[in-house]
């Protein structure tokens, strides 16, 4: 509660200041989020939803925040060209927290009513189209980082597609952290796809330089009547990095939906994900990746709430923990009265390597409709010493053998990744996390 | 090229080997039979290095190198391979990868460097078709998915690819129906030549009608306690093991 206190008092002796740095509609949720943060505080491993990680204390430390928005300059060019091979995207950078406008980029997309631009200028610009999406289903009357988001954030990304518009072209934004001092960063991001709309989109988290951060992250997706978006969240930070990641997807009938949250390099991480069926016909695909060792530390929960019939959730996440590293997966599927022909499938497997890296693992299936198919599975082992010996038996050495079971292990979630150019990128980076090679954030080589 | 003297070893702490002594040159294949636990497996799993096995005496050298001071890998690259009995699954690591890397492997081991990608796929075309292995298997993860008889064969496709110069077929009958038993043993002859060695291990006389065995060894609580040539495998086949037991415990009396 203390660290809480802190920040409630910086936002009270700097409210005009957040307030002149962002917009209307951001701001008019701030009262609410205060209340909020008053009464709940954060989050602490009090909380069942937290057991593993005490996101409290990473916010102890007196945080520095750019809330004057005094302009960071990051060369994104020389610093930054993040092209993943045969895979041509529509790029766009968050400095921080801060919106680095691609002027071409957002002109080639306006032609179909397309936004995908900065979430301050769009609030300001288009109030009654923000006012309509923002903070509605990122909770904030729960103990989570909704509400010390939505108290500080002052600007982030939109992507707004309309009824209709598909977007061919992935579109990746870049989230640099880059700062010559200690930074709190609270990045804010909506998606809004209308009626049969498709999309992708790439966020790639990266940190520059190695100074200690600490990111809240909100992501809003509202998944329209039969549309189709892909989420990659790949964070390729450093030790000194703390993340904290809400993202809420709200589906309508008939979208489809897939995520693919991939933890390559971090220092602490924990990500949630809520996501609610509001429609029938549904489906969610939620996948991830965790790769980690020294004293890194990842945890993800995720919440799929089925309240309609006739939808699928399917969530495959896998951890490989080296050095003394530690893993938490909590996946919690609630099927509602009603959500009748319910499909809901969830997998958690883990290589610990050594016998100081540990994981947590806890599925938790709550079911209140009678005639639905759901099953759930987890597993904590090792590398399977049988095929060790057989590789090398084969005449493969011991470290390689090891190398292509990780990366066959891993495999099996990045194989569900669709887009082939980035799926064959993503097999290379891991490949090179196992291999030693990505020891710290590559920064804007990481993408190369 | 292999020569064993007095070698024991033990598992979990229990001796399984104690005292084989076996000289296989090239040109030859040697039949190894015995009954069940008499240390046949335990054997050829030291022989390849297998990690679980502990080696607590006696020495054996391949090509004139000290066998026991090289891992596991080392010993393939010099080329010594062992045919599974029970072939392992790798789910994820397809069989053209694995076999690019362990070809390419031994080529770095050699000095050479990696084959070319054309010449690979028709080295493995080649060597397929020895062993009639469909060419859907390669994209398949190693194993996974094999029939019985396509496991066995997949281990004498990945003996052609390797060209080990002493092969150790473990139990490579086990399990297999007689077509497929044939396509294995014509594997095995195909491959077989002065330079190479062969050693078969097996429980039943019906794999050597294909690959014909010039010495037989019988082993027996974890000794050699016969060693003739092919005519005792059709010996042992008629009358069993129990009086080549007898006579044996009778010499020791």
């Amino acid at each position: 509660m203390k660290s809480a206190q802190n920040y409630i008092d910086l936002f009270k002796e700097n409210r005009t200041l957040v307030e002149r740095g962002s917009a209307g509609v951001m701001n008019s949720l701030r009262d609410a989020a205060l209340k909020s943060l008053e009464k709940y505080g954060l989050p602490h491993n009090g909380l069942e939803e937290y057991l593993h990680t005490d996101v409290s204390k990473w916010f102890e430390p007196d945080w520095g925040m750019n809330l004057a928005r005094i302009d960071m300059p990051v060369d994104f060019a020389q610093a930054f060209k993040c092209s993943v091979p045969n895979l041509s995207t529509q790029l766009y950078f968050l400095a921080n927290d801060i919106f680095a406008s691609s002027e071409t980029a957002a002109k080639n997309l306006l032609q179909q009513g397309v936004f995908a631009c900065s979430l301050k200028e769009a609030a300001l610009t288009h109030p009654e189209l923000v006012k309509d999406f923002y903070g509605k289903i990122a909770d904030i009357d729960k103990p989570g980082i909704a509400a010390i988001n939505t108290l500080f954030a002052q600007d982030g990304f939109l992507l707004y597609v309309p009824d209709g518009a598909v977007i061919e072209k992935p579109l990746q934004l870049i989230t640099l952290l880059s700062s010559a001092v200690d930074l709190m960063v609270n990045r804010r991001i909506l998606i809004v796809l209308g009626r049969a709309a498709q999309a992708k989109l790439l966020l790639c988290d990266h940190a520059l330089a190695a100074n200690n951060y600490l990111t809240t992250q909100v992501i809003e997706v509202f998944a329209g009547q039969d549309s189709a978006f892909e989420l990659y969240d790949l964070e390729e930070t450093h030790t000194a990095n703390r993340r904290v990641s809400e993202l809420y997807i709200s589906q309508s009938a008939g979208s489809r939906v897939s995520v693919d949250n991939l933890t390559l390099h971090n220092g602490q991480t924990r990500n949630t994900v809520c996501a609610v069926f509001n429609g029938i016909g549904a489906e969610l695909s939620l996948n991830g990746v965790v790769v980690s060792d020294k004293d890194q530390h990842v945890d993800n929960f995720t919440f799929v709430d089925h309240r309609a019939a006739d939808c699928t959730s399917s969530e495959l996440f896998k951890y490989v923990l080296d050095g003394s590293s530690t893993g938490a997966f909590a996946g919690k599927v609630l099927v509602r009265e009603g959500a009748q022909h319910t499909s809901s499938q969830q997998t958690n497997r883990n290589i610990c390597l050594t016998r100081d890296a540990r994981m947590f693992t806890q599925p938790q299936l709550e079911i209140y409709a009678d005639d639905v198919k759901c099953s759930h599975g987890a597993t904590v082992g090792q590398l399977d010493d049988r095929a060790l010996f057989y590789m090398r038996q084969r005449g493969i050495p011991e470290q390689e053998a090891r190398m292509m079971l990780m990366l066959a292990f891993v495999g099996e979630v990045i194989g569900k990744v669709e887009l082939e150019p980035l799926r064959d990128r993503l097999y290379r980076l891991v490949e090179k996390r196992f291999r030693g090679e990505l020891t710290q954030c590559e920064g804007c080589r990481a993408c190369r | 090229m292999l020569k064993i003297e007095n070698l024991h070893a033990a598992i979990n702490g229990k001796e399984i080997l104690k005292g084989i002594n076996l000289e296989v040159n090239a040109g030859e294949v040697h039949a190894i039979m015995g009954p069940n636990g008499s240390g046949k497996s335990t054997m050829s799993n030291v022989l390849v290095g297998h990690p679980a096995y502990e080696v607590t005496d006696g020495t054996a050298t391949f090509k004139g190198r000290n066998l026991l001071e090289m891992s596991a890998e080392e010993r393939s690259h010099e080329g010594l391979f062992m045919s599974f009995q029970y072939p392992v699954e790798i789910p994820g690591v397809s069989m053209t990868n694995f076999m690019r890397t362990a070809i390419n492997e031994k080529r770095k081991y050699q000095g050479l460097p990696p084959m070319a990608p054309t010449e690979f796929l028709k080295f493995i075309k080649e060597k397929r078709d020895m062993v009639k292995l469909d060419a859907k298997f390669m994209n398949r993860s190693v194993n996974e998915g094999f029939s019985g008889g396509e496991k066995k064969r997949n281990e004498i496709f990945q003996m052609a690819m390797l060209e080990p110069s002493l092969s150790i077929l473990d139990e490579t009958d086990s399990g297999l129906d007689i077509d497929a038993l044939r396509i294995v043993a014509d594997g095995v002859n195909q491959l077989k030549s002065p330079e190479t060695a062969v050693i078969v291990i097996t429980h039943y006389q019906r794999l050597l009608d294909y690959i014909k065995p010039d010495i037989v060894h019988v082993l027996y609580q974890g000794r050699i306690i016969r060693t003739a040539g092919p005519e005792l495998a059709l010996e042992l086949e008629e009358r069993g093991y129990d009086w080549v037991i007898k006579e044996f415990e009778d010499s020791q009396k």
